[in-house]
Order: structure tokens, then sequence, then C-alpha cells
């Protein structure tokens, strides 16, 4: 196909570095090639989808696990307790919670290793910038994937903090989401309310990508299907979002 | 029609290169981009000055040959069209056009608007092909094919190999072409022997050349001049889980 272009590139890189070195003294101008790399990019975005699979299953149940608040302390603090007697027979009090969590601790260790490895390539793909600017730029939330990502990463690390380990958090009683959310939330607390909402929009953003996204990784998209995939990707992403946002907002608020 | 132009000037590999401006003030609005550059070329070999190096073969839109980043968009602003079948009354008279290289690691630019676009031809060299015995053609209806996959077929057959794609990914990544040979020939009944070893081959190659990974961001599909369809792309990664995870691949 360029075989032309081939041919003509060497003479050409013969003639250039004559021409800018006065002679072939000067080592040969074709820059050294990275060295295999060590995982397909292929494979790796394969990690990614699946990790980031994991990851929206725990939220949905994650999600549906905190409207219980909207029934009541007893609800959701039983709730709270409920999760720890599953399965106690066979893993133990807390047991399950325990082999939840370390899945989900792999999933992001995982996510961010293969979006670490992936995003250092891409540097390396793409070193130079446009002087026009880089006009056709793909969709923003494709685009805000990686530093949205770190967002999400930073809230998480606040939010164990603060309704997980409980230091962050006025109450910070274990066993007590009740209260610990009523607290945490309250109207004089507005502006941790905010934060909360700001990272929900970033996850919002991150998920409307990643979820279509993962399913063109995965091989499952086609043209015919690609409109109604992420128009269900938007839709469920809304769904999810709206049901973690209404419990800080409803506890600001006094609604609860 | 007068015409500002900014272009990316550099003698050779190793040179830093920089952006230069000429004025173009006698241009046609029917003349392509590269008639536009034809004739700067000329009156800057007339000055003594070295004319601009760039690629280009048929100017009909089907070589691949040309390329060019024209205002930050590669074969510039107009859909579906390659630059040399880009015309000038495209552009407002006075217009200041910035023309810059195709800009990725794995297409090093030799001299200033022509990049070393090798890397395509080695991944095709690892696979973008199907093995045939020579000899008469056989009878067209022994190998039925049905029309779907022949139309899927021939829309990613549009490629033409020009490297848009991955001047306008920002994760410089070739996957759209990668996609566009894997569904052009795992379409047909004649690219199936060689499926699963083609997919692996041609990732690892363009891998190999410095080509970064997909993020899915549609910006390739955008910029392709033959409006190859994103969806390509998840042909290639539903080929490659199926060689590798899947063991299709006979090692």
């Amino acid at each position: 196909m360029h075989w032309t272009t081939e041919l003509l590139s060497s003479a050409l890189a013969h003639v250039a570095t004559q021409v800018s070195t006065g002679g072939p003294a000067k080592a040969p101008a074709t820059p050294a090639r990275p060295k295999r790399p060590l995982i397909p990019g292929v494979l790796l975005k394969f990690v990614m989808a699946l990790s980031g699979a994991v990851l929206v299953l725990y939220l949905v149940v994650h999600m549906i696990g905190n409207l219980q608040i909207f029934w009541g302390p007893t609800a959701i603090n039983g709730y709270a307790e409920w999760l720890r007697t599953l399965l106690e027979p066979v893993l133990g009090w807390e047991g399950l919670v325990w082999v939840v969590r370390i899945a989900l601790l792999l999933s992001v260790v995982g996510h961010i290793w293969a979006a670490t490895v992936l995003a250092l390539r891409a540097k390396r793909a793409r070193p130079v910038k446009y002087a026009a600017g880089n006009k056709v730029k793909g969709s923003y939330t494709a685009r805000t994937m990686r530093w949205g990502g770190v967002i999400v990463l930073l809230f998480v690390i606040y939010h164990i903090l603060d309704l997980t380990v409980g230091v962050a958090n006025p109450v910070g009683e274990h066993l007590r989401p009740y209260e610990n959310i009523t607290a945490g939330f309250a109207p004089d607390r507005w502006y941790i309310t905010l934060f909360y909402v700001i990272s929900l929009v970033a996850i919002w953003f991150h998920l409307k990508h990643g979820l279509w996204s993962a399913i063109q990784t995965l091989g499952r998209s086609s043209n015919r299907r690609e409109k109604t995939l992420k128009a269900a990707a938007t839709v469920f992403t809304t769904v999810l979002i709206v049901g973690f946002l209404i419990v800080p907002i409803s506890a600001t608020f006094g609604w609860i | 029609m007068k015409v500002n132009l900014r272009v990316w000037r550099q003698t050779d590999p190793v040179d830093k290169g920089k952006m230069v401006d000429y004025t173009v003030e006698d241009a046609s609005e029917d003349m392509s981009f590269l008639e536009l550059i034809d004739v700067l070329n000329e009156k800057l070999i007339l000055s003594g000055d070295e004319p601009i190096a760039f690629d280009h073969d048929c100017r009909e839109g089907i070589c691949g040959a040309c390329s060019m980043v024209i205002d930050g968009q590669p074969h510039g602003p107009e859909r579906a069209t390659t630059t040399c079948q880009l015309h000038m009354r495209k552009f407002p008279d006075g217009a200041t056009i910035t023309v810059e290289p195709f800009r990725a690691g794995a297409f090093p630019v030799i001299k200033d608007l022509i990049v070393d676009r090798n890397a395509f031809d080695k991944i095709i060299q690892a696979g973008g092909y199907i093995s045939a015995n020579t000899g008469s053609a056989p009878e067209a209806h022994s190998t039925p094919v049905p029309k779907a996959a022949a139309d899927r077929s021939f829309a990613a057959a549009n490629c033409i190999g020009c490297g848009a794609c991955v001047a306008a990914c920002p994760n410089g990544s070739a996957s759209l072409f990668l996609g566009a040979k894997l569904t052009h020939l795992g379409e047909m009944p004649q690219g199936q022997p060689e499926r699963w070893d083609r997919v692996v081959n041609m990732v690892e190659t363009h891998d190999d050349a410095g080509f970064g990974g997909c993020t899915n961001t549609g910006a390739c599909a955008t910029a392709c001049p033959k409006e190859i369809p994103l969806d390509v792309i998840s042909q290639l990664n539903h080929d490659y889980l199926k060689a590798t995870v899947g063991g299709r691949r006979k090692k």
C-alpha cells in the first residue's frame, strides 16, 4: 500500500540527514521504537472492562441498600446488621462483607493499574500536540475518563473514611448508618453534601462512557446497536446516580 | 482568493522544526488543498527556497497517500474527504490555515508534512491478507456470501490506510485501521482460515509499533475520510477475545 512511501522515506531520510548534518557522520535519524509491550493493549482493556463491571454491580447493590434509610433507623441499621449475618455459618460474622471488600479492592487495583499502563502508552503514542489543537476530539465523557477517574478515587477514599471507618464523620459509630448519615449530611455540613453531589456527577460522567465503552471493549457493540446501547448506558447511569444522590440531599434538607 | 498558511517546516527527522507563515495571494477557490501547496511551492522554488514536502499520489481520494492535519483536523474540516479532494472554496477568503503533519509516536516526521507510515505496512504484513492459491478464478457462485456480510466487508474495505484515525486519536491508537482490516477480511469466507492468527498477530504488531490503546472516544471515526464505522473496533475486540481467551487460535 505505502510501498512508494517506503522507498521515498528511506531515500528522503538519507538526503535529509545529509542536508542537516553536512555528512553521514551523525547517528541515523530514526527514533528508537519502544520495546514490545508485555501485555497487549486489548487485553488491558478487557481488564478494565471486567473490573469496571464488578464495581458497577457493587454500586447497584450499594444504591438499593442505601434506600432503606427512607424506611427509618431500624430498617437501615438492621440492614447493616443483616449484611454481616449473610452466609455466617460458612464465612463467620462479617465474612461476606470482607469477601466483597477484597473483590472490590482487587477490581480497583486492576482497573487503576490497567488505566495507568494504557495512559502511559497513550502519552508515548502521541508525544507532540497539534499547534491548532485537536479539533476532532471525540466525546467529552471519553476524554475526561482519566482525570475523572482520579476525582472518583479521591472521593471513594474520603467516603470510606467518612461512612465506613467513621473517622471523618461527626458520629462515626460502627453499625449505626442512620446516625452517621444524618449527622454527616446535617444541614450545617452542607458543603459535605455539595462535595458528594459533585463527586456523584463525576461518577455519572465516568460511568456513562465507561458502561458503553466496556460493551465495545468486550466486542458486543455494533453499528445497529450502538445508539441503543449508549442510550441504555445513559439511562442506567442516571437512575443509579439519582438513587445515590437522594440520600445525602434528603438528609441535608431533613426529609429523612 | 487570499490564503494565509502556517505550515510545519522540518528539514529532516532530527530537526526540531517550526511553524512558518506563508501567504498565497492568487489562490483559486476551485483549487484542491494540494494544488494550493503546489502553487506555493512553485513560488518557493522560484525564490530559491526549499519547497514544502508533502505526500500525495492519486489525488482522487482513493490511494491514502495524502495526509496533513489542517486546522487541527486530519484531512481538513470537511467530513469524509481526503486532503486532495478538499477544495479552497470550503475556506473563507483571507483565512489563516494551520497545516501540520500527522502527529503520532509511530509516525515519525521524515520532512515537513511527510510522516513515515511504515508501521501500517508492518501491521498489514502481520496478517492483513488472505493466502489463496493462484490459478484461474473460481466460479463466483461457488462461495456464497450473505448480503449483510458483503456490505459490512465492503464498508470496512473502504479503508485506504491513510492514518487519519491515528492522527486524530488522543491515544495515538490505530484501532480503527486494525478493525477495518479485520472486519474486511473476517466477514468473508476467504478470510476465515487465517482469522484467529490474523487478529493476534496484527494486534501484537500494532502494539510493537508504538501505537496506543483505544478508549472509544470515537475521534477516529469522525476523522476518517472513508467513514469507517466505529463498530469495527468492537469486531477487533470480539475476534481478539475469541482467539485468545476463547482459545480459537491453534498454537
